[in-house]
């Protein structure tokens, strides 16, 4: 079993109740929920694998692909709609060749989108990994994303 | 009981019901889609919305219990409006193609609609809200179609309450809830069972059968697969069987099937099927008629001396078959030279047992389990190779019994287990003996049932001494605190039910692990009790049965001992014939004999020895010194091949007769197809061979006539007739027709001669072959549940050779590392007497130092890897435990 999981077994009993607490600890050890992380916490909390996924899934916060180096995380808000966020996405996944949810094969980016970073005023706007990047236009989508861009 | 009024009428009801289900035994519909009476109601439909006076709004019917002086109305305008705006948002998701749906006609989506109503114009300005996701093809018997799907989460629970699988489960959230396995991966990839419980409950066209059609007409009978016996209703088109259901009136599966019964028996319509009697002429077989095949067979057999004749019975064929072939061995032929794999399974169950309490079947009945209190299932891999009975334990569970479970591997049940024990294989006597060490260490034995039932404690409690906990860990390597936790539960937490299987039995010293089960019950009064025994499962469908009918070189049918003059002299007397007085060669006794070449003829029927007997190498050299070898099959198998005639057989769906359970339960198997070509069923090919060999008492016209001569013969078969047993099976004993059958068995005294149980006092003994530096590995042997013994029937099912189409090697991952070995290799195992190609699994299951193989796949045969070391008393060879090295190729 790998060791970050046993690091995080060890503070648990190993009961149902436990699972959401343990789903979290596992996420923030390996960054998602792995198919054989959960396995393993299925078999430690003696919870059925199908509902260990259950869980996981019906609440947002887990996530089941590894996050990218740069995680952007793309604000949908009412502000950021208006001024045209789903240009913004389309113009991001364009350049990265990921969709919402996903995650490029190098492991460098990805992408979710969520209900709003609190930043309206500055919108259209993004958060990448801790900063915002903002009233975004497909331009500066591109000087961004682009392999010329800073961020790649 | 209480009273309560629904629309206006009164009834008195269960005061445990709910409102639901008061209504649907006095005939008053409400309309449901989520409800199902296997399942705890979980009122996710919202149909059976109802109005109580005095109660705020609509209620719903299936969550609320009765309560006195209630009245209830199950119609409103509010709840119609109410019904149907929920039953339109389930109508604008669910794909609308009902005329080609399997479903169609006993769809409830179509019955709730037609009583509720939808309205068409609110219906067509509603938008679809899921997506659609089409059809999970992958599983071989059935369909989920997702867009069918209403969510009522019936599979869900099903799989859950009633299987204990749990192989789906709601996922994701909101519009894109779906029903999900692990990971959202194909029903094929997942934990799922195929057992086809949720298909059977789906009410509408979500989950449906792929292969299965409906019949023109059903017949009531019994699988013909494991021990259980579940009783099902074949259905028939023409001559073809096309389904398969489980009878819910039956105490046995009470309607559930696993997959084998469920979907096994494509076997029987297979073309392969043996048609017409085949003689080897010049090496190779030509087709035949049946009075060719007599004549020769005739002839041979009149000319052999008695000793150079043998039979292998066969525990797949009914007790009827049974009966006339060890009778013919007998009668006919002289000779008690007749077993059959009971030999190679519950031999030690039968001589240890019968040594300790004086019966070796279960003492208990399978429906039993589900009261006690605690199981302790050991060397049996339930859920596999008895998947019925593994519900039983489930059940169990849920009403709150403790599982220990004792198995050298993590098998499917650990999960339902309060403690689990991991013994090391072939240390079973050790860890029940230490066990025990600390019954007595903590006084926790049944000192009056030890006085008043028992004899030989003294020397037994001697015996101990040996089994310290520090001994027991060490040997065993099982932790101290689990053996103390284990001994505590099963004296303690009563009744306490031992079940176990193969595990225990096939070791040198099978006898031994026996014995020691039957002390440890013993010991804590855990026997002659409602739900508290200990309990033998039987692997063969009818393999009790052969034991009973005397299919056995040292007992006439009923355990009438042959060594007995008084005995003898009755069977004389019936049967007016002269009777051998010696015990006969067991089934690896024969093969010596064969191979030495004093048995020159083998008469054998329904076995495959080439792939259940242990060293099978040494089974062909025996083979191929037959002077005459007569093989009575439904299929050419790897034996067969080496026979001089083959004699087309019926198989279970075409003979009427009977089959005995596990739990000594005789029940009806029904004629349902006719055979294949000229096929026939054994007992008329035995007596037509006796007949023509000049032989009377052979004259038999149906199943039934020799039953009544078992009745005759067999004091615990005596009151059981096919009447009798029309509808339920009887268990026995049963010796008059009058007697309504034994539940479970020593309830006031032990069938042994004095009437005590008797303790055994036990030393540990190792297993004949365990790994040293040549062959470092121990491979131990198990089942699949996808697969039947040598899979002669099972790997004719297209489907579960799709579940389940190859042998894998199971190791553990550090040896896999340690021999730089990767998961889907293929390797090399070695023993000392063969070796076989095989494709490696890494797994948990099996723990370090330990490999394990089934025996079900003809091109990897596992035993010509397993040693042929007999126990001394019950001859049965050690196939559960061999030493082995992996070679990479």
């Amino acid at each position: 079993m790998n060791n970050n999981l046993v690091d995080v077994f060890s503070s648990f009993d190993g009961k149902e109740e436990e699972l959401i607490p343990i789903l979290q600890k596992v996420q923030n050890a390996l960054g998602f929920l792995s198919d054989d992380s959960m396995e393993e916490i299925a078999r430690f909390a003696r919870v059925p694998m199908s509902k260990v996924f259950g869980v996981a899934t019906f609440y947002a916060q887990f996530r089941f692909t590894p996050k990218g180096e740069k995680h952007i995380m793309l604000c949908r808000g009412t502000a950021c709609h208006v001024k045209g966020a789903p240009r913004i996405q389309e113009e991001i996944e364009n350049h990265l060749g990921i969709k919402e949810g996903e995650t490029s094969k190098d492991l460098k980016h990805s992408m979710e989108n969520v209900a709003c970073i609190g930043a309206c005023s500055l919108a259209p706007c993004i958060l990448v990994n801790e900063t915002v990047e903002a009233n975004l236009t497909p331009q500066k989508v591109e000087k961004l994303f682009s392999s010329k861009g800073k961020n790649k | 009981m209480v009273n309560i009024n629904i629309n206006g009428k009164k009834f008195a009801v269960n005061i445990d019901q709910t409102i639901l289900e008061a209504a649907i035994e006095n005939n008053i519909y409400i309309p449901a889609l989520c409800h199902h009476p296997d399942l705890i109601p979980s009122g996710n439909c919202r149909m059976c919305m109802v109005e109580i006076e005095g109660r705020r709004g609509q209620i719903i019917a299936c969550k609320t219990p009765v309560e006195e002086g209630m009245i209830v109305r199950t119609e409103s305008q509010d709840i119609s409006l109410i019904r149907q705006t929920t039953l339109e948002l389930i109508h604008v998701n669910h794909t609308q193609d009902c005329t080609n749906c399997s479903q169609n006609s006993s769809c409830q989506l179509q019955e709730v609609t037609a009583y509720v109503g939808v309205d068409e114009e609110r219906l067509s300005r509603l938008r679809r809200t899921k997506q659609k996701i089409g059809k999970d093809d992958s599983n071989p018997f059935f369909t989920l179609d997702h867009d069918k799907c209403i969510m009522c989460g019936i599979c869900v629970r099903t799989c859950d309450e009633v299987q204990g699988v749990n192989a789906l489960d709601y996922g994701y959230r909101g519009f894109d809830t779906i029903i999900s396995t692990f990971s959202n991966r194909t029903i094929k990839e997942s934990v799922c069972e195929s057992c086809g419980e949720c298909v059977v409950r789906c009410p509408v066209g979500a989950l449906t059968f792929k292969e299965t059609r409906k019949p023109t007409t059903e017949v009531k009978t019994v699988c013909t697969y494991c021990g259980v016996g579940c009783n099902m209703y074949l259905g028939v088109r023409g001559n073809e069987i096309v389904s398969a259901r489980g009878d819910r009136d039956s105490i046995v599966n009470k309607g559930r099937l696993c997959v084998k019964g469920r979907f096994g028996f494509e076997f029987v319509n297979h073309d392969e099927r043996l048609k017409v009697p085949l003689i080897k002429k010049n090496g190779t077989f030509v087709e035949s008629t049946w009075e060719e095949a007599f004549s020769i067979i005739v002839e041979k057999f009149s000319s052999l001396e008695s000793k150079q004749f043998a039979s292998l019975t066969s525990a797949k064929v009914t007790n009827e078959d049974n009966y006339v072939i060890q009778k013919f061995a007998r009668a006919v032929m002289g000779t008690n030279n007749i077993d059959h794999c009971a030999r190679l399974c519950h031999a030690p169950t039968v001589a240890g047992l019968v040594q300790s309490l004086g019966s070796g079947a279960m003492t208990n009945s399978i429906d039993e389990f589900t009261d006690s209190q605690t199981i302790f299932s050991i060397g049996s891999n339930t859920t596999a190779a008895h998947p019925i009975i593994g519900l039983h334990f489930k059940e169990a569970k849920r009403k709150g019994a403790k599982i220990i479970v004792a198995n050298p591997k993590e098998i499917d049940l650990c999960r339902f287990a309060d403690v689990f024990m991991q013994q090391y294989p072939g240390t079973d006597v050790v860890l029940l003996m230490g066990m025990m060490k600390v019954i007595l260490d903590e006084n926790l034995q049944d000192e009056e049932f030890i006085k008043a039932r028992t004899e030989g404690y003294d020397e037994f409690v001697d015996s101990l001494v040996d089994f310290d906990l520090e001994t027991t860990e060490k040997i065993t390597g099982v932790p101290k605190e689990k053996i103390i936790e284990a001994a505590r539960i099963y004296a303690t937490n009563k009744p306490s039910s031992l079940v176990y299987a193969m595990g225990i039995t096939q070791h040198s010293h099978g006898t031994d692990n026996v014995l020691a089960t039957s002390n440890l019950a013993m010991l804590t009064g855990n026997i002659g009790k409602e739900s508290a025994g200990i309990n033998p499962l039987r692997g063969q469908n009818n393999v009790q049965g052969a034991c009973d009918m005397g299919g056995l070189p040292d007992v006439y049918p009923g355990y009438q001992k042959v060594d007995k003059p008084w005995v003898k002299e009755k069977f004389e007397e019936h049967w007016e014939t002269k009777l051998d007085p010696k015990a006969g060669l067991t089934h690896t006794e024969i093969f010596d004999e064969i191979e030495k070449g004093n048995i020159k003829a083998l008469y054998q029927v329904g076995e495959n020895p080439i792939l259940s007997e242990a060293d099978s190498n040494h089974v062909k050299r025996a083979l191929d010194n037959l002077d005459f070898f007569v093989v009575q099959d439904i299929f050419m198998t790897e034996s067969s091949r080496y026979a001089d005639i083959v004699l087309p057989a019926a198989s279970f769906a075409e003979k009427d007769g009977t089959f005995t359970n596990t739990e000594r339960r005789v029940q009806r198997v029904r004629k349902a197809v006719t055979s294949p070509g000229d096929a026939k069923c054994d007992w008329w090919i035995a007596s037509e061979i006796a007949r023509r060999m000049g032989a009377k008492g052979f004259d038999y016209n149906s199943p039934s006539d020799i039953m009544n001569e078992i009745n005759k013969v067999a004091p615990i078969y005596g009151g059981i007739t096919f009447e009798r047993i029309e509808n339920e099976g009887l268990q026995w004993p049963c010796p008059t027709t009058d007697h309504p059958g034994t539940k479970f068995l020593h309830s006031e005294k032990f069938t042994r001669p004095n009437g005590l149980g008797k303790l055994f006092p036990l030393t540990y003994k190792a297993s004949v072959e365990l790994p040293d530096s040549e062959y470092p590995l121990l491979l131990t042997t198990d089942r699949s549940l996808y697969h039947y013994h040598t899979s002669t029937m099972t790997r004719r099912v297209k489907g579960l050779e799709i579940l389940d189409g190859e042998e894998l090697l199971k190791v553990n991952s550090e040896d896999a590392q340690q021999m730089n070995i990767k998961n889907g290799e293929y390797v090399t195992v070695r023993s000392r007497r063969g070796d076989v190609k095989v494709k490696v699994l890494i797994t948990h299951i099996v723990p370090k130092g330990v490999a394990s193989l089934t025996f079900h796949f003809h091109e990897t045969p596992t035993n010509e890897l397993t040693i042929c070391a007999l126990d001394p008393v019950a001859k049965i060879p050690e196939t559960k435990v061999c030493s082995i090295k992996v070679e990479k190729m």
